[in-house]
């Protein structure tokens, strides 16, 4: 039973270390397009918006 | 230009999620309010068992976590994912049986955990079948939100999508690990750790429950519905990507932060207040990046009652997250738990982060779905400014209230003794609680405030169930990294190994600590005179379960010199080596209980019968409920024998001899009892001619078990 617990923590190590790589770019800023998507994220793909009289910005 | 696909936004899924996250959402808080009312009239409800604190108090938190909050996670998980994706969720079915199944679990929880069917683990409270059924709904909800990334029209994930993964996977595994149970019956199980390790276990969960379904869902809903309500851009997206993946790392590391001085090995509960601490980084880089979403949006938050409640959804988080990893150091923990410090603090992150952030977005939302302006912009307002008053009247007194009695029972009188009394440090809480009551009306009439105007704006608007709308389709790529391709962007690319990463990622935090707790048995020292419990003590630890004692009696006294002052010899972690679930609880309403049977807190049957029928009887200040349906039920040990073979599957060494004489042993020594108690003439006259034949009712069993608590350690081999 022993020989499973060993190798699960093993593959942790080795998931732990990929891990940690992918930390270190992250933060590096291996990013190609930080920009984009949080403005694409504002505009509306929906067709309908003539039927309701006013939209956006009210309350 | 490529050309555009037309297809429809399934807005009926959402509308269920809105309607059921109000309905629940009432129904929490009115019970929270039951409760908050019990420490202020504690005989209100008097002898109705199923409205006890004990049974109430799970119902309570069950509802505000999973129903309320987890109605309100689908409710924008489904409205946003698909606009996030450009696509229809991946199956209307799937959507269905998510929403119908959360629904059922929800209802059966509203009925088994009155009728005092509980497992006893906090926030997982619910028995085994019921826990089969979440996992299945829980694997529904996976599915369809990992199919509809694989169809979607949007390449890039935005980062709402991440936590809502997150959300799936981390869930999925951590309420599958803390309710490995071995079933005895339908209504009853055993937790297959036993208690240190069952602690850890337990803890793991609870802390992620709060981290994975109380705040990274929610932050998705944050990094969507802020930007949407403002009309403006995250303020970095590259921190709210730093902020998801360190979140996530971080988070699963910190369980141990709620055993601080416990009888948990030291080197764990330390690895705990480290991480804790380190959490402050991601959890304030997510509340700033939301706070700053705002900038120059400041005039909008003066007028939008959608954005003054977002406002103060972000501030609850980077209060409650920076209040978090205070309290994981162990100087500041060993005064906040057990106290109500901890329940004030929780009530930030609910009522304030995910209370307001729930409610800015059912505003937004209805205004949407049914294609109209709010009914009452004045409504919404009142709201607003209620409920945060209220959130001010439930906390701030709570915070002070669990200073206080902390300090109340750290206190010495100058020959050495403890100056207070247990009850004296609560009779002098009253005054917050009365407060705290106040505060909790006022959250409830705001959120009644909601129901009313979404319920008219609804009247007002026409709802579209199937929302025409049109994007792009993806163009086909090989599923291998493009030359120029950043890895990460790859990476997004390929949603089923994202989510296998993010489940490695909080895998391997969990794992780290539990895997060498459970199996290296090294960790737990054995004590040769701790002895499994007796036939009648295990129906009477069984019925504490199902009354729900430890939610407010611990069984766990910390080495300091007050508790060993008042409740006896601190505890060893070999004590708990045969408690299938553990019982250490998490907030001391009434005295510590581990001891209660050893010389220091002993008290004769006599006085546990009558404090169990009127706990006013002997104490006048006294608010625990009195339980005289344990003097009126007779025992019921028909699955007793099955009780012990479960047990003895999970390591308790029960005989076969034990196990078969076991019904004999039971009544003996509950005739044993019984003869303590009938040998006083006022019990006689009182009881006795009545008919009440005491040796054959649940109450001896409970007082086998509260007399042997702490007993074992005493004794010489």
């Amino acid at each position: 039973m022993g020989i499973i617990f060993l190798l699960i923590g093993v593959s942790f190590i080795i998931a732990a270390a990929f891990l940690l790589l992918f930390f270190k770019s992250v933060k590096s800023g291996q990013y190609d397009d930080t920009y984009t998507p949080s403005v694409r994220m504002l505009f509306d793909d929906e067709l309908v918006k003539d039927n309701n009289q006013n939209k956006n910005n009210q309350n | 230009m490529e050309q555009k696909e037309q297809f429809y936004y399934d807005n009926g899924i959402v509308r269920l999620f809105l309607r059921a996250t109000i309905f629940w959402g009432v129904t929490a808080m009115t019970i929270g309010l039951m409760v908050a009312f019990l420490f202020i009239f504690p005989t209100y409800m008097e002898n109705i068992s199923w409205l006890s604190f004990g049974r109430l108090r799970p119902l309570h938190t069950n509802a505000a976590i999973f129903a309320f909050v987890g109605n309100g996670f689908m409710l924008g998980m489904y409205y946003s994912t698909q606009r996030l994706l450009k696509t229809r969720m991946f199956s209307d079915a799937l959507s269905r049986i998510n929403f119908w199944g959360w629904q059922l679990v929800i209802v059966l929880a509203a009925i088994t955990l009155p009728m005092g069917m509980n497992s006893s683990k906090e926030y997982a409270e619910l028995e085994w079948p019921i826990d089969i059924l979440i996992t299945l709904v829980w694997v529904a909800m996976g599915a369809n939100l990992i199919g509809t990334m694989i169809k979607r029209r949007q390449r890039h994930i935005y980062v709402a999508i991440w936590f809502y993964i997150s959300t799936f996977a981390t869930i999925a595994v951590l309420h599958i690990f803390n309710n490995l149970e071995l079933p005895v019956t339908l209504t009853k199980s055993y937790s297959v750790y036993a208690g240190v390790q069952d602690a850890l276990v337990q803890w793991w969960y609870g802390h992620n429950a709060v981290a994975f379904f109380l705040t990274t869902p929610m932050l998705g809903l944050m990094y969507y519905f802020v930007p949407k309500a403002a009309n403006r851009p995250v303020y970095s997206y590259r921190l709210s990507i730093i902020h998801f993946w360190s979140l996530i790392f971080i988070y699963i590391w910190a369980g141990p932060h709620h055993l601080l001085y416990t009888a948990l090995p030291e080197w764990i509960q330390n690895l705990g207040t480290v991480f804790s601490v380190m959490l402050i980084f991601p959890s304030w880089g997510g509340m700033i990046n939301g706070l700053l979403t705002l900038r120059g949006a400041w005039d909008k938050v003066r007028v939008d009652p959608v954005l003054k409640m977002f406002v103060v959804a972000i501030t609850g988080y980077g209060m409650a997250t920076f209040e978090g990893p205070m309290l994981a150091f162990k100087n500041v923990n060993a005064i906040a738990h057990y106290t109500d410090w901890i329940i004030a603090h929780v009530h930030i992150g609910t009522l304030a982060w995910n209370g307001f952030i729930i409610s800015g977005m059912i505003y937004w939302l209805v205004q949407k779905l049914y294609k109209t302006e709010l009914h009452s912009v004045k409504m919404a307002n009142t709201h607003f400014l209620i409920g945060t008053v209220g959130i001010l009247f439930y906390s701030i007194p709570l915070y002070i209230a669990g200073f206080m009695q902390a300090s109340m029972w750290k206190e010495f009188t100058p020959t050495g003794t403890l100056k207070y009394s247990f009850v004296d440090t609560l009779q002098a809480m009253a005054p917050m609680y009365a407060m705290r009551a106040f505060g909790g009306t006022l959250y409830l009439t705001g959120f009644i405030l909601l129901a009313i105007n979404v319920y008219k704006t609804m009247k007002k608007g026409s709802f579209v169930g199937d929302e025409l709308a049109e994007a792009a389709p993806l163009p086909v790529v090989s599923g291998k990294r493009a030359a120029n391709e950043h890895w990460h962007s790859w990476l997004e690319r390929k949603v089923v190994l994202f989510t296998i990463l993010s489940t490695v990622a909080i895998l391997i935090g969990g794992m780290v600590q539990i895997v060498p707790l459970v199996f290296d048995s090294s960790q737990v020292e054995k004590i040769a005179t701790v002895k499994p419990y007796t036939p009648l003590e295990l129906e009477g630890r069984d019925i504490y379960i199902r009354e729900g004692c430890n939610n407010c009696h611990s069984q766990m006294i910390r080495p300091f010199r007050n508790e060993v002052e008042r409740y006896g010899e601190f505890s060893k972690s070999g004590e708990f080596v045969y408690d299938h679930p553990f019982l250490w609880g998490s907030r001391r309403t009434g005295p510590d209980l581990q001891r209660e049977g050893a010389e220091k807190r002993h008290k004769d049957n006599m006085w546990h019968f009558r404090h169990l029928l009127d706990p006013r009887s002997i104490e006048t200040r006294s608010i625990m409920p009195s339980y005289a349906w344990l003097i009126s039920d007779d025992l019921d040990y028909s699955d007793l024998e099955a009780k012990m073979k479960g047990l003895r599957k999970l390591g308790v060494p029960y005989t076969d001899a034990e196990i078969s004489g076991a019904k004999t042993a039971l009544e003996k020594q509950a005739a044993g009892i019984a003869a303590t108690l009938e040998a006083d003439s006022g019990f006689q006259k009182e009881f006795v001619a009545q008919g009440l034949e005491v040796k054959k009712k649940e109450i001896t069993a409970v007082i086998a078990y509260l007399q042997r608590l702490g007993t074992d350690i005493g004794k010489s081999k």
